[in-house]
């Protein structure tokens, strides 16, 4: 590694990143938005973690939170963000800017406004580098080109003088990734990195950053509604409905062996490529709440076809099952088990 | 071109219900304030053979700018094509003016990927979903309320939300009422642009059953466009993968997985991420190096010669390979078709370790 | 980009033949005073008058004389080049009247735009930072007022504030840079805030609407997610992309600005174009006039010109296409 400049590399074996029983509102004139209610998980170097759900489930509000880009001016913030040892949401301002961008990175879902149109891409990349290192302009330069180089853009040198609007969607991807690596941080955000891109380029996308993860030694965090993308992608998966945490574990935890009836609404809403024979789709019913007025107990349970009578009015708590596999539900381990074998596997 | 490799085994001595014979849609690329100068041309369709049979769904993928909306718009005139010929259940409408369309409108809808652009802002659902009705004068005017109703329960909308604004919808029900727009005229064909693609996974599975159920309640032909093979591969009869403009292959839906002929097809199904783990690791994917080139100058020979890892040269360079039947109801537009998916892994491999990668196409 | 220019400046060619050609259309057809009979002096004889017509070309046709004057301004007359003719009213040649209070109307719409855009983008900046507080209110409620005032009264206003009242201000006229910098800067800060006020106002909602859109941008996350300071942030990414188009803009607003410097030059009683103008018009000065329109038109194209060419170069998206 040609440009490491230093890492505080101490704190092994702990996770990198633990987040506890975040909570994440926002005033607006229609009320108080519960985007994110009380979510916790940790991430791991080495890892990665898928996180899953509906559109408006509070992932991105989630790591946005985490990077320090959402902070208490914009919303109200409860709970604990441990990185390295510290909790992030109580770091002053000054001290969290120079953990984003060095420690840990974030690529944004559209890679076509994620660059500033006026700027060389190479200046925007050396830009980060200069923020954060005493170096000259020119060494920044140089390790924006070198980083280019290294997510596959063809003639770095000549790419990094050129405008985002020369460069394809992929090639910005790439930009965007570079850009998030150049400090080597140890965690790297990808918010649906892949989700405006040809399925072609996502593959090459997402093989990249698995290349890069292992390269860097980095921890991954990648946001998604594909479940197909956290199959193959990630280590770690976790599911999220209207601002909480329903289920997590491993990807085999999730797809054979899920206790979440949500999860299991996931796996039978979707078209799968290699199913033999194709079967009618059994979607969730009804729509994705409101956050302002979240349902009361689980907030799935206007959707869910297990609904009891406890459902409608507590919140149900993470039970860990095996290993790290845990799931907030009220029904009991051995009739989840029973339904996901008899219902949910036959058809999947 | 050979067209004649099109109707399937049991398509024999049907007439299809829409035929698409060597249609082109070129988009001029000016330059100029003034006085514009003409300096090359988009290729955005370029010789499409298509034919739809009657009830049958016929699904159409490809990447972004392949031409596949630019087609659904030549297909329902919203495009004129700049060649080739369209014919509705026999009937050539290629050149019909906006008034001779108007018999044929009702029989043909569209319906569009973009469930908050492609609804007016200011009119209420029912007025939109009743406009159909208004305009080809097919319901007395004091019983469209009723139909509208009607219809917006079909597609599984609440009728007392009769009076409501498209933006108090979301998207998944802004696309309920695009359904029943297309509806509202019983038409025989209804060509679906992306409709589930801006929509969640679960909301995605309510609309791709409404459809499906749509098709045998009303005896509907659907050609139904999307990016994602796995949803065009669940709701088509047969698939057409198009790449820059041009049809690649054409397979019946149960084969398209299994046995996949065009290397583009095979690289564009390895790389769907499959929600299975186990799966995931066993398959050997096949990354395809630079992006879709520009439909502007598209390479000569076969569009795809620059990333296909199984191209030959110089044949697939300087020959543009026609489209050839391989199967019962499976056409393929390669000089080297594959023997079996298996093949393709084999050729990047091979192209991987000999000391010339793949070809990086120029950045478009 | 050279050709592009080569064909701009064809049309700000166009443009001027086309303004003068209707300025003289109109004096032509409906001539305040016959400019013979002014030229001829007090009491003329039928036959003066006709030699003074003939002297001054009057009694050709239309054609010819729009002729005439236009090769007076390309080619230059006695007097040098580019040819300013010969007023009716003084009898003498425009050429160096002119070009004093060119000068004069010159320092006054620079400093005005220098004014317009400092005061502009500041309160735009600061309003936009401080959105929805008491700083945002203030400055919007200031923006409201500037685009409402007229500059007649506004000017007016303040001359009787400042200067009747307060004494703070030498009142009006022109003192000129060699008579003192300090005189100068005095006599010039009235007009100059005034005329600038109305597009100061207008400027600051731009900029605050434009640099707002900027904030919500996806490329501005990305600054930040980098790490880099908040000063950076608004001033390096936001302010860039917002006041880019404000640029194009600026250079179309110059030619406006050329109109309220007449206003303000009547209110202040500066010895510039604008006064000059306004008394030729009086008197039928059909020469006075003619110059003065070419030279505005002439400005305000090759303005708006500079100003898209600057736009092209801070915009590497239209730069490249
Ligand atoms: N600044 C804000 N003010 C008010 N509400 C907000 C704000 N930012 C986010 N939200 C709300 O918080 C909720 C969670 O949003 P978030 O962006 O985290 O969803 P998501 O899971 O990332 O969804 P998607 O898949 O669509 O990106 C949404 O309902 C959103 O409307
Ligand atoms: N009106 C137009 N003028 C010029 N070019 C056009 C026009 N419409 C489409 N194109 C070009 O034609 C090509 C095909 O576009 P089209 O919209 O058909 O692609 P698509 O396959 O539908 O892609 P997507 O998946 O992004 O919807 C693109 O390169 C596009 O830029
Ligand atoms: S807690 Fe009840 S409503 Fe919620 S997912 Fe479990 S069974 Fe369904
Ligand atoms: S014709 Fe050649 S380049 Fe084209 S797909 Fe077949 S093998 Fe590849
Ligand atoms: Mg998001
Ligand atoms: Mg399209």
């Amino acid at each position: 590694m040609t440009h490491r400049f230093s890492r505080d590399d101490s704190n092994n074996g702990k996770p990198l990143l633990e987040v506890r029983d975040l909570k994440v509102q926002f005033p607006t004139p229609d009320g108080l938005v519960k985007a994110v209610d009380g979510v916790s998980f940790k991430i791991h170097r080495g890892e990665t973690l898928g996180v899953v759900g509906e559109s408006g489930s509070g992932k991105s509000v989630t790591f946005l939170t985490v990077m320090g880009l959402i902070s208490s001016r914009d919303a109200h913030l409860e709970g604990e963000v441990m990185f390295k040892g510290r909790d992030l949401l109580k770091l002053p301002e000054v001290e969290m800017r120079h953990i984003r961008g060095k420690e840990m990175g974030m690529v944004f879902q559209d890679p076509m406004t994620s660059l500033h149109p006026m700027y060389r891409v190479g200046y925007q990349i050396a830009e980060a580098v200069l923020a954060h290192e005493a170096t000259s302009k020119k060494a920044a330069w140089g390790l924006a080109v070198d980083l280019l180089g290294r997510v596959g853009i063809p003639k770095p040198a000549e790419a990094a003088r050129r405008y985002p609007h020369e460069f394809s969607g992929g090639m910005r991807q790439r930009a965007m990734i570079a850009m998030s690596l150049v400090l080597n941080p140890d965690l790297l955000i990808a918010d649906e990195p892949t989700t405006a891109l040809d399925v072609t380029v996502q593959a090459q996308i997402l093989d990249l950053i698995d290349r890069l993860k292992t390269e860097f030694n980095a921890a991954v965090a990648i946001i998604t509604h594909d479940l197909g993308v956290v199959a193959e992608h990630c280590e770690r998966i976790q599911v999220m409905y209207a601002g909480r945490v329903t289920e997590t574990g491993t990807g085999d935890d999730l797809f054979y062996r899920g206790h979440h009836p949500y999860t299991w609404g996931l796996l039978q809403s979707i078209p799968r490529l290699d199913a033999g024979q194709t079967q009618r789709l059994l979607p969730i019913k009804g729509l994705p709440p409101s956050l302002i007025f979240v349902p009361p107990g689980c907030a799935f349970h206007p959707r869910c076809p297990y609904v009891m009578d406890v459902c409608r009015t507590e919140i149900p708590t993470m039970r860990l099952e095996e290993g790290e596999h845990a799931a907030a539900c009220h029904l009991s381990s051995e009739e989840q088990q029973r339904i996901f074998t008899e219902k949910v596997l036959q058809q999947t | 071109m050979t067209t004649t490799s099109q109707p399937s085994t049991q398509h024999v001595g049907v007439r299809p219900l829409l035929k698409v014979s060597a249609v082109r849609k070129y988009f001029p690329v000016t330059r100029g304030i003034v006085f514009q100068k003409r300096v090359g041309d988009v290729q955005a369709v370029d010789d499409v053979d298509l034919e739809v049979y009657p009830g049958e769904t016929v699904g159409l993928v490809g990447e972004t700018g392949c031409g596949k909306s630019t087609l659904a718009r030549v297909i329902t005139k919203l495009h004129e094509a700049t060649a080739g010929t369209l014919e509705f259940d026999g009937e050539d409408y290629t050149h019909y003016s906006r008034k001779q369309m108007r018999p044929l409108r009702r029989q043909m809808q569209i319906i569009f990927q973009d469930p908050y652009a492609s609804l007016n802002p200011r009119k209420t659902v029912g007025s939109i979903i009743g406009d159909p009705f208004r305009i080809h004068r097919i319901v007395a005017k004091d019983r469209i309320k009723g139909s509208v109703q009607e219809l917006m329960e079909r597609v599984g909308l609440s009728p007392e939300h009769y009076n409501r604004y498209p933006h108090e919808f979301s998207g998944g029900q802004r696309q309920r009422v695009g359904v029943a727009r297309a509806l509202a005229l019983t038409p025989r064909l209804i060509v679906c642009d992306e409709p589930v693609s801006a929509l969640d996974v679960s909301i995605q599975a309510q609309i791709l059953n409404l459809i499906e159920d749509l098709q045998t309640e009303f005896n509907l032909t659907y050609l139904f466009i999307a990016h994602d093979l796995s949803v065009v591969r669940h709701v088509s009869d047969r698939i057409v993968v198009m790449y820059l403009g041009k049809i690649a292959e054409i397979a019946p839906q149960a084969d398209v997985y299994r046995d996949p002929k065009h290397p583009y097809t095979a690289t564009l199904l390895s790389a769907v991420p499959i929600p299975d783990p186990e799966l995931a690791k066993a398959r050997r994917r096949i990354i395809l190096q630079g992006d879709v080139p520009s439909p502007i100058n598209p390479p000569s020979g076969c569009r795809f010669n620059p990333r296909c890892p199984r191209a030959q040269f110089p044949i697939c360079a300087t020959e543009e390979p026609l489209l050839r039947e391989v199967g019962p109801g499976h056409t393929v537009a390669c000089h080297f078709p594959l023997a079996d998916a298996g093949d393709l892994i084999e050729d990047s491999r091979r192209r991987a370790g000999s000391d010339s990668p793949l070809p990086t196409p120029p950045a478009v | 980009m050279a050709r592009y220019i080569a064909r701009r400046l064809m049309w700000v060619l166009l443009v001027v033949i086309l303004v003068t050609f209707l300025t003289f259309l109109i004096f032509f057809v409906i001539p305040p005073v016959d400019p013979a009979i002014l030229f001829a002096g007090r009491a003329p004889s039928e036959r003066l008058i006709e030699e003074v017509r003939q002297s001054l070309g009057l009694d050709h046709s239309f054609w010819v004389q729009y002729g005439l004057f236009v090769k007076r301004i390309f080619l230059g007359d006695e007097y040098g080049w580019p040819g300013f003719g010969l007023s009716f009213v003084t009898r003498s040649p425009i050429r160096e009247n002119f070009l004093e209070r060119a000068f004069v109307t010159m320092q006054l719409a620079i400093g005005a735009a220098v004014v317009w855009l400092i005061l502009g983008v500041l309160i735009g900046l600061t309003s936009a930072l401080k959105r929805g507080r008491w700083q945002d209110r203030a400055s919007m409620g200031f923006a409201l007022f500037g685009v409402s005032a007229p500059v007649f009264w506004l000017g007016l206003m303040a001359l009787y504030i400042f200067w009747e009242k307060l004494h703070w201000l030498p009142g009006t006229g022109y003192s000129s840079f060699s008579e003192g910098v300090g005189q100068w800067f005095l006599h010039f800060l009235l007009p100059w805030v005034v005329l600038a006020l109305l597009f100061a106002a207008f400027y600051a909602r731009m900029v605050r609407g434009s640099l707002l859109e900027a904030f919500g941008q996806d490329w501005i996350r990305t600054a930040r997610a980098k790490g880099l300071s908040e000063r950076k942030v608004v001033y390096k990414h936001a302010l860039r992309a917002s006041l880019t188009p404000v640029v194009s803009l600026f250079g179309a607003d110059l030619g406006t600005l050329l109109g309220g410097a007449i206003i303000t030059e009547t209110v202040f009683n500066l010895p510039g174009l604008g006064t000059y103008v306004v008394r030729s018009v009086q008197n039928g000065d059909l020469p006075v006039i003619m110059d003065v329109v070419v030279f505005a038109s002439l400005a305000v194209a090759v303005m708006s010109l500079v100003a898209d060419i600057l736009y092209a170069y801070l915009d590497p998206r239209v730069r490249y296409s």
